[in-house]
């Protein structure tokens, strides 16, 4: 195997009695694009500040391209681009002269800065708006200048904290596929941590999820699908055209047939866990009962029903940490992929 | 957003790196300024297009213009004061000359100082951690002491450059106005002033630093900051007389070297503030015959002429006052930097 390029070794970071990272080993490849998932509170953001050298591990070495981040800080900076959560900008410079700012800082020739500048803005989009001042942006923009600012030091890694917040759905779809491009073409390694886990099943080699300071699971999305369900049942559910009555005559005769586990009937829908995928067998069934059939849907498994899964087996831990699960509950789509 | 493909030619390839590689050859003279140089030229930058520091310019020039009318019109009957072994310092008189109007720069400065040094410091750290781009900028390779020095360093080349070109714009003036030569030993009383004028700033700045990095609302620091300056200028004397009061024994009773003695002691609480060392120095300092900052027993003065001091005993006298304001500067510093420089960094 490849060295990896990010590596941790038994990372832990305590905040007094609480443990944020709890011994955390994880590895990443050069020109890997990894997902970091988990709650808010779940130690993503501890971790990268970490992998930064911004904040002093309790236990453990956090590596970055073979250098120890803890030790050398300032080594580790010269190739990593960080673009924080909620990243700020100075209000009263133009967007320009911000980005002109940072580059100067990161050592940047002065005859290239102006040049690369600006590129760097007609890259992300802001072209037109690059005169204005910080302060005027919006949220999206905001973000857009801060993948523009963490370019413009053409690191090896970048690391991107929630970097799809406050931007369009369209907006994402850009962003993410140009961090995707990027990362193909110049062979850039990415971190991304997020909550938006629709968005990081489409852009992301390699996923892990993260709850509590644990790493609960590390993988590729079928991988860790496979893993998961496979003793699972197959779920289909079934939308009939009325609602069946009460006291119904073929719920026996459906349960009988080979392979149905369980059957439940919530007004005109009917779920059937069966061993294997019986969905074709259901059909004829229903349509031998002289059933309308309005709609029949194979359950799949992502990555927010991987997610719920280990973040249900978890919960228990979390229930006195009120912001962590309140808050997930409250933001995160839960959408079933059909 | 645009195809990258156009823009990426090259920038991540080899290639760059041996064109850059190349001009550095070539063009070896050009030398560019470290992190900590980019750094304080952007916070001058910053502070110079602020308007709370064009409001402290104008607070700043109102004054001096103010004194300096006040002490020009009153110039003549000062020079002529034969009783007065300083009268012959034309442009230490500039300075110090007050019908009582107004008080003199000096005391102004004492004042306002405070206030330019408070308002250009307070919201040094805690502005940019509350904005989101502290965790950004510490993203750099940047050391971290560098932010600390450049904020402190920035605010202090703003407040050297305008006082000495307000000193120099006297000197000009009382060039034109008055047609007499300027002394050297004029010349350095006055930049000792600046200098003076400069650590004293620099003390009330440096606290208003650490009051930014310990507290994260900007208006608490400045609060604190402001509380501070008004402890030391009002309730400070009050809080030292009622010690007096209190604990010192009535002077009838005590011998002339035990009053003496109190009297040190009492000169010497004053001095914790440091105001009254600035006031000390400067007043030492732009007075030529001021011989001691404290009581002087009959002994002592028995025979001594009434003469000016030079240059180099009027230094001998105010510097253990000037080492007072820096180690209060360096106490100032060191307890920011021990407080920002392990401290997690979080928006």
């Amino acid at each position: 195997m490849e060295q990896p390029i990010i590596e941790l070794a038994g990372l832990t970071k305590c905040y007094g009695s609480l443990k944020a990272v709890d011994r955390l080993d994880l590895q990443i490849r050069p020109g890997e694009i990894y997902g970091l998932l988990g709650p808010n509170g779940a130690g993503k953001t501890t971790t990268i500040l970490m992998m930064l050298g911004l904040t002093e591990p309790t236990a453990g070495v956090a590596r970055v391209c073979g250098i120890n981040a803890t030790t050398h800080p300032i080594a580790v900076k010269r190739k990593v681009g960080y673009m924080p959560d909620n990243v700020g900008f100075y209000d009263s410079m133009t967007a320009i002269d911000n980005l002109q700012y940072i580059a100067r800082l990161s050592g940047l020739p002065e005859d290239e800065v102006k040049n690369r500048s600006r590129d760097m803005m007609e890259l992300v989009g802001l072209g037109d708006a690059m005169h204005k001042k910080a302060g005027a942006y919006s949220r999206g923009m905001k973000q857009r200048l801060g993948l523009a600012d963490v370019l413009i030091r053409q690191p090896a890694v970048i690391i991107l904290d929630e970097p799809t917040l406050g931007i369009d759905p369209s907006g994402v779809k850009d962003f993410l596929g140009l961090i995707r491009q990027l990362s193909r073409e110049q062979g850039i390694t990415v971190l991304l941590s997020s909550h938006h886990l629709y968005q990081v099943q489409q852009v992301c080699d390699r996923v892990g999820i993260f709850v509590g300071g644990k790493l609960l699971a590390d993988g590729d999305v079928a991988t860790l699908s496979r893993q998961l369900f496979s003793g699972d049942h197959f779920v289909t559910s079934i939308t009939l055209a009325a609602a069946p009555p009460a006291e119904w005559d073929i719920l026996p005769a459906l349960q009988a047939m080979a392979g149905v586990k369980a059957v439940a009937v919530d007004g005109r829908t009917i779920e059937v866990s069966c061993s294997h995928n019986i969905t074709p067998d259901l059909v004829r069934f229903f349509v031998g009962k002289e059933m309308d059939i309005m709609g029949v849907l194979k359950k799949e498994y992502g990555l927010e029903e991987i997610y719920q899964r280990y973040f249900d087996n978890n919960i228990t831990d979390h229930e006195k940490d009120g912001k962590s699960s309140g808050l997930f509950q409250r933001t995160f789509f839960r959408k079933v992929k059909q | 957003m645009a195809n990258p493909a156009v823009y990426f030619n090259g920038l991540f390839s080899g290639r760059l790196n041996n064109s850059r590689w190349l001009k550095g050859i070539i063009n070896t003279t050009a030398r560019q300024p470290g992190p900590l140089g980019i750094m304080v030229r952007k916070e001058i930058a910053d502070h110079i297009r602020s308007w709370r520091f064009i409001v402290l310019l104008v607070l700043l020039l109102l004054t001096f213009i103010a004194t300096m009318y006040v002490s020009l019109t009153n110039l003549q009957a000062a020079v002529a004061n034969e009783n007065d072994p300083d009268r012959l310092f034309l442009y230490l008189k500039l300075l110090t000359t007050s019908d009582g109007s107004l008080p003199t720069f000096h005391i102004f400065v004492s004042f306002l100082g405070a206030l330019l040094g408070i308002s250009l410091g307070f919201d040094a750290i805690n502005a940019e951690q509350n904005n989101g781009t502290l965790t950004r900028l510490m993203a750099q390779p940047v050391y971290r002491d560098h932010l600390l020095l450049s904020k402190f360093l920035g605010a202090l080349a703003i407040v050297s450059a305008l006082f000495l070109s307000l000193s120099l714009l006297m000197i000009g003036a009382g060039l034109l106005i008055t047609g007499v030569k300027l002394e050297p030993e004029e010349f350095f009383r006055i930049m000792g002033f600046v200098l003076l004028t400069v650590l004293y700033v620099g003390f009330w700045l440096a606290l208003s630093i650490l009051f930014s990095v310990k507290f994260r609302q900007a208006t608490t620091s400045a609060l604190m900051a402001i509380g501070v300056w008004l402890f030391f200028t009002i309730f400070y004397r009050i809080v030292i007389s009622m010690v007096v009061k209190g604990f010192f024994p009535d002077p009838v009773y005590l011998s002339e070297a035990d009053v003496l003695w109190y009297n040190n002691l009492l000169l010497d609480l004053l001095r914790l503030a440091p105001s009254q060392l600035y006031t000390d120095a400067t007043t030492t300092l732009l007075m030529p015959s001021v011989r001691s900052l404290g009581p002087l027993t009959v002994e002592q003065m028995a025979g001594a002429i009434p003469k000016p001091l030079p240059f180099r005993e009027s230094l001998l006298i105010v510097w253990p006052q000037v080492c007072g304001l820096v180690a209060a500067i360096a106490v100032c510093f060191a307890l920011t930097y021990y407080w920002f420089m392990r401290r997690e960094l979080r928006s």
